[in-house]
């Protein structure tokens, strides 16, 4: 079985999704990197079913449903801040400033 | 009757509440206010007259208990109780009786005033708390009248509030009292701690068995009842209210200021004469306070200009009598005096007050500025106010001791006793002559008071004097029947050399039979001595009359807007000896400052305010600072400080 390196490449591609959401400025890149954040998760769930029974790719399935639904909502609260203030840089959206 | 002896003091508070309300839903309604403030005072008479009629038969008297106030302890458990023997008696009539004189005056005298309910309101609980005083049958319930005539005077001097001094001399009387009463409240303390009782009868009892005489215990107890006396009664060091409290109604002054309130502090020593007479170091000191105070107040009444400013003095020297008699151990010569005073000196303030009644009435008709209470503003009233002047004229030969007139007899008393004390210590020697001074400028200052306000011309104008009448009847009444009593007052304790039994003292004996026993017997002077000292009291008397008529009659009294400056002497009496100047600066003054810049200032400002308060905002102003600067609105230091976080959990669960 492939469960070594299936949870390294995992591992990898979660660390590349943070480092995006953590450095870049753009939403959609952001957004980009928390969908590649939860395939990361995905790929582990696949390979871990392997040893650990059928649950963790049942699991999967939940995840991209969601991941669906947040797509759609997200993509929608991008917009609607694009419309606002004609840039989806995150910096200039700090209206909940203290 | 014993039985519905509570009636005297539930009626006057009856009358209070009722007149309270009446003042508030009512206040024209004068006719029904009169009726019931001077009605409820009738009846209370009426009822006191019936307890005496029952206590003549009971040597001890009879006890109400009304209801269990404190029931604490085996030990300690004080009652509402309520005593009717023969002391309390004697002060339950005069307090009732003079009191519905006053009551009917003041019917007069006030008619015009907006506050005429709220007056009767306040003058009846006055007479409610009075009785309570007088007729406890324990020290904490004597406290409660106590404290209560303390209120009422303090409502009744500041009556006419709107002036902003009548307020200041209510709360000088109510601070002065305050002083006294923390002296009653510390005795009250330690006679408990010392005989396990606050009933009068059972202090009676058990003192003389507990108590050394002449030690630390009864001297201090003793002491600390005086001081109270001393605030209440008007003497030295704590008389400066009384001449302040002069600010209220004219009546209030008769009856709270001269007659009544003012005397619970002889009542208290003689209520609780027992303890006194096991304390003879504190009796030196009740004399020679008083007979200070007596002669004190006597030489400032000679240059007084305001009417009632001589009367209030004029008290102040009385009351000094009344304690070098309790303080010579002549308990029943303080008493007697007590009740002559009352119906003297009531006459005089009623009769003061229907002057100046007179006289309001004459300088508001024309318009003049001029003090109605000023007697150099006064002179000549005899033609037009003839009875008032006759009237006052028997109180002054009263007051200044000439026979057979009531104030003779009980002054003659008095010194007699100091007198005979005086082998025991020089003290009483010094008392004495200090007593026999006293009397002598009484005569002069009483008889300038006559001359200066009824005899010679008016020095107010014409105009004015046409507008000057007689008081009307509701007012010259109970003025004759004080006048009366005043004449006959003597008649209640004559001396044997007039044919006399001592009635009083007879009549006061079980009640002070007990202290009588503790004390060195008090052998007044007989024979020649007793007439020498009598015809040197009326010799003493007489010259001070003549003198004072003479003086005052002599010189041409200019009206009180061009009169010159008093100098030397005369300066400092009519500045009162500058007494209220000195306590302004010893006691007021700082402590005026220390309230204002260490309280005030420096407590309250700086370290509550400031500090305390504005410290707390300045902390939680901080915190919330600190805690703004992560809500900076950046998704990325959320998300940072969210991954951070996690990694940290993870590492805790993980890692642990």
């Amino acid at each position: 079985m492939l469960l070594g390196p299936s949870l390294l490449v995992s591992a990898i591609l979660f660390v590349i999704g943070v480092a995006g959401v953590l450095l870049r400025r753009n939403a959609i890149i952001v957004f980009m990197c928390v969908e590649l954040m939860l395939n990361a998760v995905n790929l582990a769930f696949v390979a871990l079913a392997g040893v650990h029974g059928l649950g963790g790719q049942v699991m999967v399935f939940f995840v991209m449903t969601v991941a669906a639904a947040e797509a759609a909502v997200g993509l929608a609260i991008i917009l609607a801040i694009f419309r606002h203030t004609q840039s989806v840089d995150l910096r200039s959206t700090n209206l909940l400033k203290g | 009757m014993a039985n519905l002896a509570w009636l005297v003091i539930a009626l006057p508070l009856l009358g209070a509440l009722v007149n309270a309300g009446l003042a508030f839903r009512r206040p024209r309604a004068t006719t029904a206010i009169a009726i019931v403030g001077s009605g409820v005072l009738l009846a209370a008479f009426a009822v006191a007259l019936g307890v005496f009629a029952e206590v003549r038969h009971l040597e001890e008297g009879f006890r109400l208990q009304l209801w269990q106030w404190m029931p604490v302890s085996e030990r300690l458990h004080i009652d509402l109780a309520l005593q009717f023997d023969r002391l309390s008696t004697v002060l339950l009539l005069v307090v009732t009786g003079v009191g519905s004189l006053i009551h009917l005056f003041s019917i007069g005298y006030m008619r015009e005033d907006p506050g005429f309910g709220r007056y009767f309101a306040y003058l009846n609980l006055f007479v409610a708390f009075m009785l309570v005083l007088v007729l406890g049958a324990s020290l904490p319930v004597s406290f409660i009248g106590w404290e209560g005539v303390g209120l009422c005077s303090y409502l009744l001097i500041g009556f006419w509030f709107e002036v902003n001094a009548n307020s200041d001399a209510g709360k000088k009387a109510f601070l002065a009292n305050r002083i006294g009463d923390f002296g009653v409240l510390v005795a009250m303390f330690l006679i408990w701690w010392q005989l396990g009782t606050l009933d009068y009868a059972a202090i009676a009892e058990r003192a003389p068995a507990v108590l050394v005489p002449g030690g630390t215990a009864a001297v201090a107890i003793t002491l600390l009842l005086f001081l109270g006396c001393t605030g209440k009664s008007a003497q030295i060091p704590l008389f400066t209210w009384l001449p302040d409290a002069m600010a209220g109604p004219t009546p209030v002054s008769a009856l709270i200021h001269a007659a009544t309130m003012v005397t619970a502090g002889v009542f208290l020593v003689v209520r609780t004469n027992v303890l006194f007479a096991l304390a003879p170091f504190t009796l030196e000191v009740v004399a020679l306070v008083g007979a200070l105070t007596a002669f004190f107040a006597a030489t400032v009444a000679l240059r007084q200009q305001d009417i009632k400013k001589v009367l209030a003095y004029s008290t102040v020297s009385q009351l000094g009598y009344m304690f070098l008699a309790v303080g010579s151990g002549a308990w029943t010569a303080g008493i007697f005096h007590l009740v002559t005073h009352a119906f003297f000196k009531a006459l005089l303030f009623l009769g003061a007050g229907s002057v100046i009644h007179a006289m309001h009435g004459a300088l508001h008709a024309v318009h003049s500025p001029a003090d109605a209470q000023d007697m150099r503003n006064m002179g000549g009233l005899r033609r037009r106010m003839p009875w008032t002047f006759a009237l006052m004229t028997v109180a002054t030969l009263a007051i200044a001791g000439v026979p057979p007139l009531a104030g003779f007899f009980s002054k003659d008393e008095i010194l007699a006793a100091a007198f005979a004390r005086g082998s025991m210590s020089p003290v009483y020697l010094v008392a004495w002559v200090l007593g026999l001074l006293a009397a002598l400028c009484t005569a002069y200052y009483m008889v300038r008071l006559i001359a200066m306000t009824f005899l010679g011309s008016f020095r107010s104008g014409d105009e004015a004097e046409a507008h000057l009448h007689e008081a009307p009847l509701l007012m010259t009444g109970p003025l004759a029947v004080l006048g009366v009593l005043t004449v006959l007052g003597g008649l209640l304790n004559l001396p044997g050399f007039v044919g006399g039994h001592h009635q009083l003292e007879h009549w006061l004996e079980p009640v002070l039979a007990r202290a009588d026993a503790l004390l060195p017997a008090l052998v007044l002077p007989h024979g020649s001595t007793e007439m020498l000292l009598v015809g040197g009291a009326v010799l003493i008397a007489l010259v001070g009359l003549t003198v004072g008529f003479r003086g005052t009659l002599a010189t041409t009294i200019p009206p009180a807007k061009e009169a010159p400056a008093e100098r030397g002497i005369a300066r400092i009496l009519a500045g009162k000896y500058f007494i209220d100047e000195l306590y302004q600066r010893l006691f007021v003054g700082p402590t005026v400052w220390f309230s204002r810049t260490v309280l005030w200032k420096g407590l309250d400002q700086l370290l509550v305010d400031r500090l305390a308060v504005g410290g707390t905002v300045r902390i939680a102003q901080g915190l919330g600072w600190l805690g703004s600067r992560l809500q900076n609105g950046q998704v990325s230091l959320y998300v940072t400080l969210f991954a951070v976080g996690a990694i940290v959990v993870l590492r805790m669960i993980l890692g642990g």
